[in-house]
């Protein structure tokens, strides 16, 4: 979905025909709208990579950026430049849409660097779930027995009665997995700062720690979704 | 032509389900431009006026003209034509039980559907193109010159094909439709103009046939809406509806008349129901008392407590849209700093008691904005995106509005799964690119078969459009490698491309959407080019300037006949007299601005009487009420009738 081009290579602008390097929205000579550039959503925002993102600067940079590029500014211009306003924004957007929410940033920084990330469509998940070779270890007795819960509260429910001990016990399982997502999520945000301070082995290595996490974030969601479906909002 | 179009205005528009309006920034406020008749408001009702005479077309008229004529022929008029606008034949069989649309017979599966009107036929966009020109005809007139360009509004909810086809009306109507942009969201940019520059606030839209409820994060002149859901199919028409119903049952029981079978019947007593439900927003009681074909009386007294009983389910319906619109936001009510009414259907009381509720807002010591006028608000705020685009504005040049896409799109996979690549109120235009393959030796094309919806699996989602892609590189099974490119556009209309990578040739594969209508239909429907009544812009001036001062001298000639032409002096009846004479001869002639100077001359004469008349109406109209219930109603709509409205020329 991604591609990385050399930011090197060297664009003449279509208006002012002076080259400038690839990653800019705007010429810097003229200041004329370009094509969209190369390159990846943190440099849309001239950011490096890393997993630590100052949120507030990224909207106030996005807002600027906007400001500038967005179609409602090129209404009556050119078509070629209409276009480019329209793509753009759209790379601003996705851009913006990614870097600014935790996990999608998270997920989308291991991409580039090359892990190998579960997929992520929510539609696929649920099949793999009865997969035990899927279930993280330290879980596998209590997944067991949660299966056993839920399979219980479908028959009480097909059979129109109701189970406090039951509903009590799967209210008690919710809050130990959103206990569980919680921890999840402290120990991502180490694993953000120990990449974005860390050399390339410290990198290497907290990468793949990641991956698993999220891996088990996705597993614990899935499991307190289905929870909440079964305790019927 | 070029340079013309480039400095002349843009005009905001709202095409409504019950009425329609056009807007423009005059400095720096917006401001609703009237009809000939003198009002704001054009009813968005289409009639097809006899065949004349001598033969040829039927004109067509808009708005009140037309409203008139829905009782007398229902037959040739249609409204609410917005309900049908983008939907298939099979997503429009409620509305066909509810409103008196006919279909033609003639209309197949796939097919964008065709409306009877008198002797001819119709598509959904065709009737609103008819409303556009005449809301671009009154905007013409007002400024004394061509008006090419506009912005449209539309409903939050609208999908894709809903937006397609009011853009397509816009250009059978002869307009350059600069932007489509989300009715809530222009009702926020009206009321933002002169606003805190920072906050929350939901706008909630209860209009005639939809309802939208949107949430938008305000920021020094940036206006990002965080989140929006809605119904296209909840309104103030769902209202009338339950009360037509109860009545048309009740005569039914009551005096064995089935008014079903008399559409005119029906439509006098949808007349009935409307003023019921508007007069129950101020009083207690509201009375039906119709004449039947029989001879005998319907007469039904309505509290407001039975109404409000009655509606309840309606109303109920828009609670779930805004807690998820909430939850979408990541927020709860009490973070909303400000919610803005908009919409006819909100001047209901129990309907503000519910938003009331939905975010506790007198609780926190807040009151919902009814400042703007609820029915103008979003043409306002329409013209207020005109004037963005437009540019050069020093009284908008700080605003930007970042919109929303209220709906996932994902594509159909293998196995009827549904893969989403755009989630729902991410900020457009917003993009995803997705790669596909053949799955037969040497196959062309390729489906791609596009839904809306949030379920996992296609069947349950709705399908938005089929895409071909064509001219693919005939190649083994499985080794095309096709990227396709789903771009959601300002508008929040959906453009793909795609291209074939592996054969290196770089292919631009033909992508062609398998609904809507085609340019070429779109094309051959523009309106004055099958008019053949395309008379040149200032021979039209001239034309309407004459039947406005044709419509005013007919007034003016029935006025010694009124009761309140006594009560005025000598001198202003010689006076009007003269400008009356002077009207009448300029207008024999070609001066275009003698006859527009001398309409407004005798406009001016006659102002006077005008208030005399309109006071006269106006106790008529309160007499034998209480003069408390009379006073809050002209608080809410002064709705006297203006017998010679002011002709505002610029």
């Amino acid at each position: 979905m991604l591609k990385i081009i050399d930011s090197a290579v060297p664009i003449a602008c279509w208006s002012c025909s002076i080259g400038h390097t690839d990653s800019t929205l705007f010429c810097p000579h003229c200041s004329k709208i370009q094509p969209p550039p190369g390159g990846d959503f943190f440099q849309v925002f001239g950011l490096e990579r890393a997993f630590q993102v100052d949120l507030p600067a990224l909207e106030h940079e996005f807002h600027r950026l906007s400001r500038k590029v967005h179609p409602d500014r090129f209404a009556r211009a050119g078509e070629l430049e209409r276009e480019w306003s329209l793509a753009d924004t759209a790379l601003l957007n996705d851009a913006y849409r990614t870097l600014k929410e935790p996990l999608n940033r998270t997920e989308y920084l291991l991409k580039l660097e090359g892990a190998e990330i579960g997929e992520e469509h929510a539609g696929k998940d649920r099949k793999d779930q009865k997969d035990p070779s899927r279930v993280p270890t330290d879980l596998l007795e209590e997944v067991f027995e949660l299966n056993m819960q839920l399979e219980e509260m479908r028959m009480a429910r097909k059979m129109g009665e109701s189970d406090p001990d039951l509903q009590a016990s799967l209210e008690q399982a919710k809050r130990r997995f959103d206990g569980m997502l919680v921890e999840v999520d402290q120990s991502l945000r180490g694993q953000w700062q120990v990449w974005d301070q860390g050399d390339a082995a410290a990198r290497h290595a907290a990468q793949k720690t990641m991956v698993a996490l999220l891996d088990r974030r996705r597993y614990l969601n899935n499991l307190v979704r289905d929870v909440t479906e079964s305790l019927g909002a | 032509m070029a340079e013309s179009t480039l400095n002349g205005r843009v005009v905001g528009i709202d095409l409504g389900t019950t009425n329609s309006l056009v807007a423009y920034m005059q400095g720096d406020a917006p401001v609703v431009i009237p009809g000939v008749d003198g009002l704001n408001l054009v009813p968005s009702v289409v009639a097809l006026d006899p065949i004349p005479a001598e033969g040829g077309r039927p004109s067509v008229t808009v708005g009140n003209t037309a409203r008139k004529a829905l009782i007398e022929t229902p037959e040739r008029v249609i409204y609410s034509v917005k309900r049908l606008m983008g939907r298939g034949l099979e997503e429009i069989h409620d509305e066909l039980k509810l409103f008196p649309f006919r279909l033609a017979d003639d209309v197949e599966a796939g097919e964008v559907p065709r409306i009877r009107l008198g002797e001819m036929k119709f598509t959904p966009p065709e009737i609103s193109a008819y409303i556009l020109r005449q809301l671009k005809r009154n905007a013409e007139r007002f400024f004394g010159a061509p008006v090419t360009q506009a912005v449209i509004t539309v409903p939050a909810y609208f999908n894709d094909a809903q937006r397609q086809a009011t853009k397509d009306a816009g250009r059978m109507a002869g307009l350059d439709v600069l932007r489509l942009v989300n009715e809530p969201t222009a009702a926020a940019l009206a009321y933002g103009l002169d606003r805190a520059k920072v906050g929350t606030i939901a706008v909630y839209d209860l209009g005639g046939g939809t309802f939208d409820i949107s949430i938008l994060k305000l920021r020094d002149g940036i206006f990002e809406v965080q989140s929006t859901n809605g119904d296209t199919h909840l309104g103030g028409d769902d209202i009338d509806n339950l009360l037509l119903t109860i009545a048309l049952d009740e005569i039914h029981a009551e005096h064995g008349v089935d008014l079903r079978q008399h559409p005119a019947a029906v439509q006098a007593l949808r007349k009935a129901a409307i003023d019921a439900k508007i007069a129950l927003s101020s009083e207690q009681v509201a009375r039906f008392d119709i004449e039947l074909p029989n001879g005998d009386r319907y007469q039904r007294e309505i509290p407001r407590d039975v109404f409000e009983l009655l509606i309840e389910p309606v109303l109920e319906r828009t609670a779930g849209p805004c807690k998820q619109a909430l939850a979408d936001a990541g927020i709860t009510p009490e973070q909303i700093d400000e919610v803005v009414l908009v919409g006819g259907s909100t001047r209901i009381p129990a309907v503000r008691q519910l938003v009331d509720e939905l975010f506790h807002l007198a609780a926190r010591g807040k009151r919902p904005h009814i400042e703007l006028n609820p029915d103008e608000v979003v043409a306002l705020g329409a013209a207020v995106q005109a004037d963005i685009l437009a540019g050069a504005s020093k009284s908008t040049e700080e605003m930007l509005l970042l919109d929303v896409t209220p709906l996932s799109l994902g594509i159909e996979a293998l196995g009827g799964t549904v893969a989403r690549i755009i989630q729902r109120n991410s900020t457009i235009p917003a993009s995803a690119t997705e790669h596909f393959t053949t799955g037969v030796e040497g196959q062309t094309n390729v489906a791609i078969h596009v839904l809306q919806g949030e379920r996992e699996l296609a069947k349950d989602c709705r399908s938005l459009a089929r895409f071909d892609l064509r001219g693919i590189p005939p190649m083994s099974a499985g080794l095309p490698r096709i990227e396709v490119k789903f771009l959601i556009d300002a508008d929040g209309i959906l453009q793909v491309t795609a291209r074939e990578q592996r054969s290196g040739q770089q292919a631009n594969i033909e992508v062609k959407p398998t609904y809507g209508l085609t340019d070429e239909q779109v094309e051959g429907m523009i309106l004055d080019s099958f008019d053949h009544a395309e008379e040149d812009f200032a021979a039209r001036l001239l034309i309407e300037a004459r039947n406005e001062a044709e419509t005013i001298l007919t007034a003016v000639d029935r006025a010694p006949g009124n009761p309140a032409w006594k009560h005025l002096t000598g001198e202003e009846q010689a006076a009007i007299a003269a400008a009356r004479d002077r009207l009448a001869a300029v207008n024999l002639g070609e001066d275009l601005s003698a006859i527009r100077d001398a309409t407004l001359a005798l406009d001016h004469a006659t102002r006077r009487f005008a208030e005399l008349m309109m006071d006269a109406a106006v106790t008529t109209a309160i007499r034998g009420k209480t003069m408390d219930a009379a006073g809050e109603q002209m608080g809410h709509e002064v709705t006297a009738p203006h017998p010679m409205a002011a002709a505002e020329f610029k």
